[in-house]
C-alpha cells in the first residue's frame, strides 16, 4: 500500500468515526434532556404526560405526610399560584424542609400524581435552587400581570 | 486590628502583582535588564504578602474574631478547631483567597526551581503568572473581600455548613486547587513560549514536570472529592455528573491529553501547536470551573450563596484570559513548524489517537455541562442533561481509547508494525477475554457492560505488565541480573506503567460497582433483620449521642454472614442546632471486595427507622486506581532526567521509552 492510500484510508476511518460519534451524541443527548416546569405550567397541562421532567418551587408548610408503608412520603410543591402533589420513595435529602425551596425530578403517573425519583433540596440556609427561584418569580410576575388586567377591567366598568 | 493587616497585605500584593505582570514583559520585549530584574523580587513579595493575608484570615478563624463578616458567617465558637481552620475555604471569599494563596505557592516554586531557563523566557513566564494573579486579586478586592468588617461584632458565628464539617473539607479543596491552579504554570509556559517564539524539545522538557505535578494533584483532588461525596451525602454514589464535578473533570481530561502530547513534543518535536493549545485549554477549563462553581449559576453542593456581579466579573476575566491567549496563539502558532514526520502506524499516531479521544471526551462533557446554561441564558427555559447522557457518551468515547492504551506504549516511535505488536499482545488478549467471561459468571450476573468493562480493565493491566516484561527482555541480552536490569529502567517508565495500571484498577472498580451494587430502602423495627444475599443486617435500635456541636441519633447494626458477625455499623442522623440543619452520617465497612453501607433515613413510630442499605462491590478500587495513577505521576517526576536536563540545556534528551 502506498503512503497516499494509507493516508486516504486513515482519513476515511476518521470521518466514519466522526459520523458515528455525532449520531451517538445527538441521539443520546436528545433522549436525556430533562425539561423544567413550574406547578402552574404543570396545572395547565404543559408538562409531558410520559417521561421525566423537573419541577420546582417551595414545599408547602404542613403538607409533608408519610404514607403507611413508612418509606413513601407525599408533599405539596407550590409556586404560590398553583400547587401540586408529589410522591417520593426513599430518604429525603437532609436539607429538605417545609417552607423551603425544592427541585424534584420524576414523571406523572396515570392518575396525574407526580412521582419523583430524585429530590434536590437547597444546600445551605440562604441558598435557593435557581430553578425553584425561577418558578416563584414567574408566578409572581404572572400574578402582577393578572392584577393589572383585572384592575384595567375594573376601570373599564 | 489584625484583620486590617490581612487586607493591607492583599492590597500591597495587588500592586506588586501589577508590576510583576507588566514591567518585566516590557523589559523582555525592549531588552531592558533593569525592568526584567523586577520580575523575581516582585513575584516573591507578592506571593509572600498573599500568604500573610491567608495566615491572617486563618488566625481570625482560629481566634473566633466575629468582627470579620466572613468569619461570622462561616464559623462558630463551638466548631472544633480543625474545622474552624478549614472553614477558611468554607465560603466564597475564603475559597478565592485559597485560590490565590495556592497560586502564590506555585509562583514561589517557579522562582525557586525554574532557575535554569533562559533569562527572557523565565522572566516572561513569571510575568504571565503575575497577570493571572492580578485578575484574581482584583476579583477578591473589588467583589469578595474576606476581610470586610462587621461592626458591631457578632456574638457568635453562623457556623460552617454541616455538610462541610468533615475531614474531607481539610484535604479536598486545597489539593484540588493545587491541581486547578497548577495548570496556570503550564499556561504561563505556553504563553511565554508564544511571546518568545521558542517552542522546541527543550521547552517541552521544562514544562513536563510542572504539568505532571498539577495533574497529580488534580487526580488526587478529584478522587478525594468523590470519596467524600460517597460517604457524606448518604446515597452511596461516587460520581453524579454534577456540573461542578464536570468542571474539575474537564481540566483533568485535557491535562491528561497534555501530558501525553508533551511527551511527543519532547521526544519527537511534533504536536507543538497542539501541545500549546492544550496548555491554554487546560487552564481555561480550570478558570471555567472556578466560574461555574462561584457564579451561582448551578444547583450544587458547591454553590454557596452568591451574587451576580461576581459571576459577571469572572466571566469578564475568563473572556480576557482565554480570548487573549487564543489571539496570541492565532498570531504566533502558524510560525512554529511541524516537527518530525511519522508513519500512520507509530507511537506518535497512538498518542494522537489518545489525544483525540481525551479531547472529544472533554468536549462531550463540556457540551452536557454548558448546554443547559446556554439555553437558559438565551431564554429557552430551564433544562438539565441527565447522567445517562454522560454515561452513554463518555463510555462509548473512552472504550476505544482504553483499548489503544494497551497498544500504544509497545509501538515504536516514527514507524511501528501492527503484526509485531499483535504477537506481543497475544497473551494479554487471552487473559482479558478469559477474565471477561469468567468474572461476571463468578459474580453471578452476566451482562455485556460488565464483560466489556472487565475486558478493558484486564487488558490494561495485562498489557502494562507485558510492557515491563518486554522491556526487561530487551535489556536481558546484555547479560545482567534482573535486579540490575530493573534498576537501569528510568523512573519515568515505571511512572507510566504505574499510572496505566491505576487506570486499569479504576476501570475494574467502576465496572464492578456499576454492574453488581445493590440497594434497599427498608422500614426497620428494633431487631428486624434485612437479608441481602448471604448477609444479614440486624437493626439494634437507635440512641441519642451528644457531639461537640450537634446532637445525634445513632443507630446500631450488626452484620452477619453465615451467623458470624462480620461488622458493626453505627450510622447517625445528626442535628446541628446553630444552623437548624439535619445531617445523615452513613457508616461504612470498607473492604477490598465490597463495602457495606448503611444510612439512617427518618425516625418512624415505635423506635422504627427508615433505613437504606447498600452493598458496593469493588468500590474502593475506584479511588485506589486514582491514587495509583497519582503515584505514577510522582515516579515520573522523580526521574533524574529532568534535573540533568535542566542543568545542562544543550544536552540531548536520552531516549527513555
Amino acid at each position: 500500500m502506498k503512503a497516499r492510500h494509507k493516508r486516504f484510508g486513515l482519513i476515511a476511518v476518521g470521518l466514519l468515526l466522526l459520523v458515528v460519534a455525532v449520531v451517538l451524541f445527538t441521539k443520546s443527548f436528545k433522549s436525556n434532556l430533562v425539561f423544567f416546569f413550574t406547578p402552574t405550567q404543570v396545572a395547565s397541562g404543559e408538562a409531558p404526560k410520559t417521561g421525566n421532567f423537573r419541577i420546582g418551587g417551595m414545599v408547602e408548610e404542613g403538607s409533608l405526610k408519610r404514607l403507611p408503608d413508612g418509606l413513601r412520603v407525599e408533599f405539596k410543591v407550590t409556586d404560590t399560584a398553583r400547587t401540586m402533589q408529589v410522591q417520593y420513595k426513599g430518604i429525603l435529602p437532609d436539607l429538605f424542609k417545609e417552607g423551603k425551596g425544592v427541585v424534584a425530578e420524576g414523571s406523572l403517573n396515570k392518575d396525574g400524581l407526580f412521582v419523583a425519583d430524585q429530590v434536590l433540596a437547597k444546600h445551605d440556609e440562604n441558598y435557593m435552587p435557581p430553578e425553584a427561584a425561577a418558578a416563584l418569580e414567574s408566578a409572581k410576575t404572572q400574578k402582577a400581570k393578572d392584577a393589572t388586567v383585572s384592575n384595567a377591567m375594573e376601570g373599564a366598568k | 486590628m489584625i484583620p486590617a493587616i490581612g487586607e493591607l497585605s492583599l492590597i500591597l500584593a495587588f500592586i506588586f502583582a501589577i508590576i510583576q505582570g507588566t514591567l518585566p514583559l516590557v523589559g523582555a520585549w525592549r531588552n531592558k535588564t533593569t525592568l526584567m530584574n523586577l520580575a523575581v523580587p516582585t513575584a516573591r513579595a507578592q506571593s509572600l504578602l498573599i500568604l500573610v493575608s491567608f495566615v491572617v484570615l486563618m488566625y481570625s478563624f482560629y481566634a473566633n474574631d466575629f468582627s470579620v463578616l466572613y468569619v461570622a458567617s462561616t464559623s462558630n465558637s463551638q466548631l472544633p478547631t480543625m474545622y474552624r481552620l478549614a472553614a477558611v475555604w468554607g465560603g466564597h471569599e475564603g475559597s478565592m483567597l485559597l485560590w490565590v494563596a495556592i497560586l502564590s505557592i506555585w509562583t514561589i516554586a517557579v522562582t525557586l526551581f525554574a532557575n535554569n531557563l533562559p533569562d527572557t523566557f523565565r522572566i516572561r513566564l513569571i510575568a504571565v503568572m503575575g497577570l493571572v494573579s492580578v485578575g484574581f486579586l482584583a476579583f477578591i478586592l473589588f467583589t469578595s473581600n474576606p476581610f470586610d468588617r462587621l461592626i458591631p461584632a457578632a456574638l457568635d458565628g453562623r457556623d460552617l455548613n454541616p455538610l462541610l464539617q468533615d475531614p474531607g473539607m481539610v484535604f479536598h479543596p486545597p489539593v484540588l486547587y493545587m491541581g486547578y491552579v497548577g495548570f496556570s504554570v503550564a499556561f504561563a509556559f505556553a504563553i511565554a513560549a508564544l511571546l518568545d517564539g521558542r517552542l522546541d524539545n527543550a521547552w517541552a522538557r521544562w514544562t513536563r514536570p510542572w504539568t505532571t505535578v498539577a495533574w497529580m494533584f488534580l487526580t488526587l483532588g478529584i478522587a478525594f472529592g468523590s470519596k467524600w461525596a460517597y460517604y457524606e451525602l448518604g446515597w452511596g454514589g461516587w460520581w453524579f455528573w454534577d456540573a461542578v464535578e464536570n468542571a474539575s473533570f474537564m481540566p483533568w481530561l485535557v491535562g491528561t491529553a497534555l501530558i501525553h502530547s508533551l511527551a511527543v513534543t519532547e521526544k519527537r518535536g511534533a504536536f507543538k501547536v497542539w501541545t500549546v493549545l492544550l496548555s491554554i485549554c487546560a487552564f481555561s477549563l480550570s478558570l471555567l470551573g472556578t466560574f461555574l462553581v462561584r457564579s451561582g449559576v448551578l444547583t450544587s453542593v458547591h454553590a454557596f450563596a452568591t451574587d451576580p456581579s461576581r459571576g459577571l466579573f469572572i466571566l469578564l476575566y475568563l473572556v480576557i484570559v482565554i480570548g487573549g491567549a487564543l489571539l496570541l496563539f492565532a498570531l504566533r502558532a502558524p510560525n512554529v513548524g511541524l516537527g518530525e514526520k511519522f508513519d500512520v502506524v507509530s507511537r506518535e499516531s497512538f498518542l494522537l489517537a489518545n489525544n483525540v479521544v481525551l479531547a472529544v471526551a472533554a468536549g462531550s462533557v463540556l457540551l452536557g455541562t454548558m448546554y443547559p446554561l446556554l439555553i437558559d441564558a438565551l431564554g429557552g427555559g430551564k433544562i438539565s442533561v441527565g447522567p445517562p447522557y454522560f454515561d452513554a457518551v463518555f463510555v462509548a468515547i473512552m472504550a476505544p481509547g482504553l483499548f489503544l492504551m494497551g497498544l500504544g506504549p509497545l509501538a515504536k516511535w516514527k514507524k511501528a508494525s501492527i503484526p509485531e505488536i499483535g504477537t506481543r499482545l497475544k497473551l494479554a488478549a487471552v487473559i482479558s477475554i478469559v477474565s471477561a467471561l469468567l468474572v461476571p459468571s463468578v459474580l453471578g450476573k452476566i451482562s455485556l457492560m460488565a464483560a466489556v468493562g472487565v475486558f478493558m480493565g484486564a487488558w490494561i493491566v495485562s498489557t502494562t505488565l507485558i510492557l515491563l516484561q518486554n522491556r526487561i527482555k530487551t535489556k536481558q541480552l546484555a547479560n545482567v541480573s534482573l535486579v540490575e536490569n530493573l534498576k537501569t529502567i528510568p523512573l519515568a517508565f515505571y511512572g507510566m506503567l504505574l499510572a496505566h495500571l491505576g487506570v486499569g484498577v479504576f476501570v475494574l472498580g467502576v465496572t464492578l460497582v456499576k454492574g453488581y451494587e445493590s440497594e434497599q430502602d427498608l422500614r426497620m423495627e428494633v431487631n428486624d433483620i434485612a437479608k441481602i444475599g448471604d448477609l444479614s443486617f440486624i437493626f439494634k435500635g437507635a440512641q441519642k449521642v451528644q457531639g461537640p456541636n450537634y446532637i445525634s441519633s445513632q443507630g446500631k447494626f450488626v452484620v452477619t454472614e453465615d451467623d458470624k458477625q462480620i461488622a458493626l455499623l453505627y450510622p447517625e442522623k445528626r442535628f446541628y442546632p446553630v444552623q437548624g440543619a439535619t445531617m445523615t452520617e452513613a457508616d461504612i465497612e470498607p473492604g477490598v471486595f465490597k463495602d457495606l453501607y448503611v444510612s439512617l433515613g427518618e425516625p418512624l413510630e415505635k423506635g422504627a427507622w427508615s433505613v437504606r442499605i447498600y452493598i458496593k462491590p469493588f468500590v474502593q478500587w475506584i479511588w485506589a486506581g486514582c491514587i495509583i495513577m497519582a503515584l505514577g505521576g510522582l515516579l515520573a517526576l522523580l526521574d533524574k532526567r529532568y534535573r540533568i536536563a535542566n542543568k545542562n540545556l544543550t544536552s540531548k534528551a536520552e531516549e527513555v521509552f
